[in-house]
């Protein structure tokens, strides 16, 4: 039964990877090449984490609805502020979509680890480090019966909802980008924005709308690791490099997200895989950990040499979209 | 953009500046900066109750507060400044090399190597030519790689360099547990500490000033190569439009990979600034994000040399005096960060304004 707790721990780590690419994704068929995902990430986290703290510091009981439902709507304010912020400045602004993503990670990440540092002190209560195990165990409930059901129910059936929830997000994206009005103009716009403005696309909007959604996206990914892998320990940088390893997913998957659905539990298998090989000292797990990167870095010489259309990332991915400029 | 009617003409629209005088351009990047601070303040006040006057002094007094300070402030300086400039080559010529990071480790590992493996053995000045081979090299050629892909198959270099970082982090950490002592504790430790092999000399007492001599020259040299050599040229062609550049016959691949080179191999140059110039051992967090705050001091500079010691005594700046106020009102040292955030968003907002003009429908805007 070793395989199926891989495979479990796999899905485990693979689920933050997944929200991330499907919100990336949905970002980059705008057009927009959000690097501040790791900041926005950060950002998901610490938000569910803030509404969570201040909820069970003030609640005389909990309640198992609102422990949930504030955490989850603070994180996706958290997140949205971020989007919005990005979009401010990439859309309206015009602003280098690389140094305005950056800087959000700096923000996002300095933010998060600040009031997770913090937090604690700045309201004013006695305890040492922020651990919110009560409002992560309903964020655990998983359905009663998946332990009767052997290997099967262990890697499948034994997740919260909220990975489940990541699951529907990546084939509702995918759906909604290649089978539906709205998806064919969201692409049209990420492939050729003048031409979609002049096919009466408002270009703005679905910049605005793509980016926004897909941030509310990626930040669920960061409060999914806080509340259900981390048990709802916020730890300073115990999130790492997992956001990098979202935009990595993003072209694994071909810009589609139900295809990075597999791709999350292969990423998240590498990501432990060193866990699970016999008399391997510290230095080479190390080497294991690279395995994501080098996996991402072959795809991208891949499809670049193949260049096969469907391949490729849309063509006005990085640009600044000026109607005047011709 | 604003939604209205379209038998009405919109309340405003943006049209692109021809040019813009040089004194209107400062003006609104110096009135961003004195907002951002404004802001800046104004959230540390949320967050300390203290003056916010008081809050401004002790930034100051972080950055220059001190003799020892105001070299620990020059010395950042100097090493963020000498990533801006490996990054800026690649950058005029739009080439997105976001893996300063990794290329600067990977400089950083080569003179490490160097000093551990050859420390005993080799006169220090051979030691150090060696050294200085060895990082440079191994920066260039962790660039070269996406630049020869790029340059043949159209790589997606933004994607590919940011990758590379992260394999750079991982063999760091690879050899930082092969070669830790005590072993097994995950630490390099000081390298060399009692026979200094390897350690750049300090001059006239100053352990930094040589790291800092050599990144003033590097910024004088790559202000002349990019402004006055062919070379420089040709980037500045490359980076305006390929198909410009092949049709006046530059060959393009070539320049793709020779800027690269360069860039890469400043890169080393600064990692082995940061190991055998400052901190004489080396880990995974070496670098210190400093690729990525680069690609921000680069461009907030319009990739020109000598605007970026401005870019980077603000970003330095900003995070010394941030760091003092976090030490002294016990808060938690990411606070830099946050601030360093708000600053950036407000200059790269405050670009749009320098760029653009907004004109207003015509009935408003008369007088």
């Amino acid at each position: 039964m070793m395989l199926a707790g891989f495979l479990q721990r796999a899905i485990m780590q693979g689920i933050p990877l997944l929200y991330g690419s499907t919100g990336e994704i949905l970002t980059e068929k705008s057009g927009h090449l959000n690097l501040g995902i790791p900041g926005i990430m950060y950002m998901g986290g610490i938000g569910g984490v803030i509404g969570a703290f201040l909820y069970e510091q003030n609640a005389a009981a909990l309640n198992p609805v609102l422990a949930v439902l504030i955490p989850l709507v603070c994180s996706m304010l958290g997140s949205l502020l971020m989007g919005l912020i990005y979009c401010f400045l990439t859309v309206t602004l015009r602003a280098n979509q690389n140094v305005t993503g950056l800087a959000l990670t700096t923000f996002g990440v300095g933010f998060g680890n600040f009031f997770g540092g913090s937090l604690a002190k700045l309201t004013g209560s006695d305890i040492p480090s922020i651990n919110l195990t009560a409002t992560s165990s309903y964020f655990r409930t998983s359905l009663p019966f998946a332990n009767d059901l052997g290997w099967f129910g262990q890697i499948f059936l034994s997740h919260s909802f909220l990975a489940y929830a990541a699951v529907i997000i990546a084939l509702a994206s995918s759906f909604i980008l290649s089978h539906t009005r709205v998806g064919l103009h969201l692409r049209a716009v990420g492939e050729n924005p003048a031409t979609a403005d002049a096919a009466g696309i408002n270009v703005g909007k679905y910049k605005y709308f793509a980016t926004c959604i897909g941030s509310v996206i990626a930040g669920l990914g960061g409060l999914y690791y806080v509340m259900d892998y981390a048990n709802g320990v916020w730890s300073n940088d115990g999130f790492g490099d997992r956001g990098w390893l979202a935009i990595a997913l993003v072209i694994f998957a071909v810009w589609r997200p139900n295809i990075s659905i597999l791709g999350s539990i292969l990423f998240g298998g590498l990501y432990i895989v060193h866990n699970y090989i016999r008399d391997l000292d510290v230095s080479g797990q190390e080497l294991f950990k690279m395995l994501p990167y080098v996996v991402t870095i072959l795809f991208l010489i891949v499809i670049s040499i193949r260049s096969k259309r469907e391949a490729q990332p849309p063509s006005h991915l990085g640009l600044p979209y000026f109607r005047e400029e011709r | 953009m604003a939604q209205t009617q379209t038998t009405k003409e919109p309340l405003f629209h943006i049209a692109k500046r021809d040019s813009i005088v040089w004194w209107k351009a400062w003006g609104i990047r110096t009135a961003a900066i004195l907002i951002a601070l404004i802001v800046s303040g104004l959230v540390s006040f949320l967050l300390t109750k203290e003056n916010p006057l008081r809050i401004y002094a002790t930034m100051i007094d972080g950055a220059f507060g001190t003799k020892r300070r105001i070299w620990g402030l020059v010395q950042e300086l100097a090493m963020l400044l000498c990533v801006s400039l490996a990054v800026t080559p690649a950058f005029k010529m739009r080439f997105w090399n976001i893996g300063a990071e990794g290329q600067v480790l990977i400089g950083g590992l080569a003179s490490a190597a160097c000093m551990i493996l050859f420390g005993e053995s080799i006169p220090s000045p051979l030691l150090l030519l060696i050294m200085i081979i060895a990082s440079v090299a191994a920066g260039a050629i962790w660039a070269l790689i996406p630049a020869f892909f790029r340059a043949n198959w159209q790589t997606n270099e933004t994607l590919f360099t940011l990758m590379m970082n992260y394999i750079a982090i991982q063999l760091v950490s690879f050899f930082v547990y092969k070669w830790s002592v005590p072993k097994g504790s995950g630490q390099v430790g000081v390298i060399n500490r009692t026979s200094h092999a390897g350690w750049l000399p300090s001059l006239g007492g100053h352990d930094y000033l040589l790291n800092i001599i050599i990144v003033l020259l590097i910024t004088v040299a790559m202000y002349v190569y990019l402004k006055y050599s062919k070379q420089g040229y040709e980037i500045t062609v490359v980076g305006e439009s390929e198909n410009t550049a092949r049709y006046i016959g530059i060959p393009v691949k070539k320049v793709i990979l020779r800027t690269m080179l360069i860039s890469g191999a400043v890169c080393g140059m600064a990692g082995l600034l940061l190991i055998a110039g400052t901190d004489h051992t080396i880990s995974r967090d070496s670098a210190g994000g400093r690729g990525f705050t680069a690609i921000m001091v680069s461009w907030l500079a319009k990739f020109n040399p000598v605007y970026m010691i401005l870019t980077s005594f603000l970003i330095v700046f900003l995070e010394k005096g941030a760091t003092e106020i976090s030490t002294a009102f016990g808060l938690n040292a990411s606070f830099s960060e946050i601030i360093t955030g708000i600053i950036i968003f407000f200059i790269i907002g405050c670009e749009f304004f320098i760029q653009y003009t907004v004109k207003f429908r015509e009935k408003e805007a008369a007088k």
